[in-house]
């Protein structure tokens, strides 16, 4: 085990995979000269050449085109996108071409690509560059939809998207990337829609994605010193969704809180609500209960910021006070 | 201005940029200056340049969220906008607070925006300037809906947008540029090439030989111009927006010039650029070469420069104080701006924030 940054682990797992298959490259801006605005990529440059890691104009459009393109002939390229905001100027490229090749051919052209991106809010960007879109991508049948919490996970999930056949929209958080984490030496893929239980409890089950992953475990710590004792689950992926791992744990608990970065409405967590109320309404021992952020664009100014998010203070209260 | 007028006219696409005035601050042959414009155009720039590195040093203190500084471009910055006339549009781009506040955009607003504080994205009612863009090249498309309306509405209005060469390789300039020229709308493109794009240079936006050029293909009059010569950017605005004014539809300026501090200030520059070529820069600096014309004529001295640098540095101070000054924003503000009329959803959620922030919790 190696203690690596959330950030160093893109650049770990990049590299990991172009070293193994020469058919793996990268185009995006800044990523090259710069190492990426989020200091994502430094070093792959040097290691791998201008070839394979390409700096590109500002034309999003023309990065996940091209890499679409690129895909149709048997490359596996990973497109940056600067910010996940920015999906919005090539949204026809995503959702239109990149997700429906593959029926349209009835299966014939396969699009193994990755869309990197960095998401979610923390550093006070504002409206336009601070959004949680995980759920934009999970509303559109055909593209993976991959968000990881920890260094080792964006490692290993990072080469299982890379290695996956179709395409998967990865989104890093931006408030995640300084954090720090154990990741194993060596070779390390992991699974692509498989949750993971971060904490055991027996009391209720919190659902939990991205930042919003080590908030629910503060908050679980201070409700187990109450003696209110939670499962965290790190969903990890929403396309594909581990509705077992989350129906199982519910099933023992009887409680769900899903804890969401993206705005309110149509939120990841709704869909696995109306999955759990579904299969487990009568399992359930108290309504299903959504912390999110409101459906309002977010504030730049930090205390306003802080505010709109879910904090651990407001995932434990709400926990704490709920039927 | 006397002398080669026509050249302003006709447009250039290639070749040597457009000049007046010279790096040495020496006129170009067959142009004339007026002593006092002049003071007043290098008087603003000095203005600007003492704005840009008071928000510099308030970002490093953490006084400001970020900030892009146009440090090298305001010759760019005010004679672009110094040709337009009362009540023609502006939609300019993060790096531009120096033409926005010349066309009236206060610099309290201007800090404002940079704290994070969304009343920074008003305008004052008065003011014909659309809030900095964002996003890359996002306004270059209103640009050409405002200056539209203006002409339905036969106004004789006309819109001027702002934008760096890294915009013009997003779909927007094409879509802009193309429903511009088809619509014959009264627009001025005006592209501050500063040579890069947070790290691309020039190189990597496009393979044409100037940006300029592309005008061609829309239908349109291109300006290639010495960016850092205030005069020559005045001059060439001024033709493009009579131009525009007269009915003769849209043109494309690019202007040469170069963006000396970083991308913004979480960016460092030494990872894609040489010294050496930031040195080359700074003997073409906008201001210099200015200050140098107007001193071999006698209309330039030190304690003028000195009374300019405080009156400026008052200003910025005053804008600084007022906007640190008002009163916090606080969660009741932006639920209400998300909707005209309030949505019950959206109440509830007003209500269990207003709570939260009531709690002191975050």
């Amino acid at each position: 085990m190696a203690e690596l940054s959330y950030r160093d682990a893109v650049a770990a797992g990049l590299a990991q995979e172009m070293e193994r298959d020469d058919t793996v490259y990268m185009i995006g801006e800044d990523i090259a000269a710069a190492g990426g605005v989020f200091k994502a990529t430094p070093g792959l440059l040097e290691r791998f050449g201008p070839r394979r890691v390409r700096d590109t104009p500002i034309s999003e459009e023309a990065i996940t085109g091209a890499a679409m393109g690129a895909a149709m002939t048997g490359l596996r390229p990973v497109a940056e996108l600067m910010f996940s905001d920015f999906i919005a100027t090539c949204w026809d490229i995503i959702a239109n071409q990149i997700a429906k090749t593959r029926y349209m051919t009835d299966g014939q052209i396969t699009l193994p690509l990755v869309i990197r991106t960095a998401n979610g809010a923390g550093s006070r960007f504002g409206a336009q560059h601070s959004q949680s879109l995980e759920n934009w991508a999970m509303a559109v049948p055909g593209l993976k939809v991959v968000a990881p919490s920890t260094p080792a996970d964006v490692k290993g999930l990072l080469a299982a998207s890379i290695r996956d056949d179709d395409p998967v929209m990865f989104f890093e958080h931006k408030s995640l990337y300084a954090t720090k984490g154990d990741v194993p030496d060596g070779e390390h893929v992991e699974e692509l829609g498989v949750a993971k239980v971060r904490r055991e409890g027996s009391d209720a089950t919190i659902v939990a994605l991205a930042a919003m992953v080590p908030r629910a475990l503060d908050a679980a710590e201070r409700l187990a010193a109450d003696g209110i004792d939670c499962t965290v689950i790190d969903v990890r992926s929403l396309v594909p969704l581990d509705t077992q791992t989350i129906l199982g744990s519910v099933r023992s608990t009887s409680r769900l809180y899903t804890v969401e970065e993206n705005p309110r409405l149509c939120g990841w967590g709704a869909e696995i609500a109306s999955i759990v109320a579904e299969e487990l309404f009568y399992d359930l021992d108290g309504p299903i209960v959504r912390i999110t952020t409101p459906h309002v664009p977010l504030p730049a100014a930090d205390a306003l910021e802080d505010a709109t998010l879910p904090t651990v203070e407001r995932i434990y209260q709400t926990i704490k006070n709920s039927d | 201005m006397k002398g080669s007028a026509h050249v302003f006219d006709q447009g250039s696409l290639s070749g040597d940029p457009l000049s007046i005035l010279d790096q040495a601050g020496r006129l170009v042959a067959g142009y004339e200056v007026d002593g006092d414009d002049l003071r007043r155009l290098y008087e603003s720039m000095v203005w600007i340049r003492t704005y840009d590195r008071k928000a510099t040093a308030m970002q490093l203190q953490g006084r400001l969220a970020t900030y892009s500084p146009f440090f090298g471009q305001e010759a760019c910055q005010i004679g672009s906008v110094a040709a337009l006339a009362d009540g023609d549009w502006l939609a300019g781009t993060y790096r531009d607070a120096g033409a926005m506040w010349f066309r009236g955009y206060s610099w309290e607003r201007l800090f404002l925006g940079r704290t994070g504080d969304e009343r920074g994205g008003q305008p004052a009612e008065d003011v014909t300037v659309m809030p900095p863009s964002i996003t890359v090249g996002g306004h270059m498309v209103h640009a050409v809906g405002l200056s539209w309306a203006e002409k339905m509405k036969g106004s004789g209005k006309i819109a001027l947008t702002m934008f760096g060469e890294g915009a013009t390789s997003e779909g927007d300039f094409h879509e802009a540029m193309n429903f511009a020229g088809v619509f014959h709308t009264p627009t001025v493109f005006f592209c501050q090439n500063n040579q890069y794009a947070i790290s691309a240079p020039r190189e990597i936006q496009t393979a044409s030989d100037s940006i300029a050029q592309k005008a061609l293909a829309y239908g349109m009059v291109g300006y290639l111009v010495n960016g850092n010569d205030v005069l020559a950017v005045r001059e060439v605005t001024a033709a493009a927006a009579e131009r525009a004014r007269n009915g003769d539809g849209p043109s494309l300026i690019e202007a040469i010039t170069y963006r000396r501090g970083p991308h913004t200030t979480a960016d460092d520059p030494t990872k894609y650029r040489t010294s050496q070529e930031e040195d080359l820069w700074t003997e073409r600096d906008p201001l210099e070469r200015v200050r140098a014309y107007l001193a071999d004529a006698g209309l330039w001295d030190e304690p003028w420069q000195t009374e300019l640098e405080e009156a400026a540095g008052v200003a910025v101070e005053t804008a600084v104080g007022a906007a640190e000054a008002l009163p916090k924003l606080d969660a009741g503000n932006f639920f209400d701006a998300v909707f005209e009329n309030p949505n019950p959803t959206l109440s509830d959620e007003k209500a269990a924030a207003a709570r939260r922030l009531e709690l002191g919790e975050a």
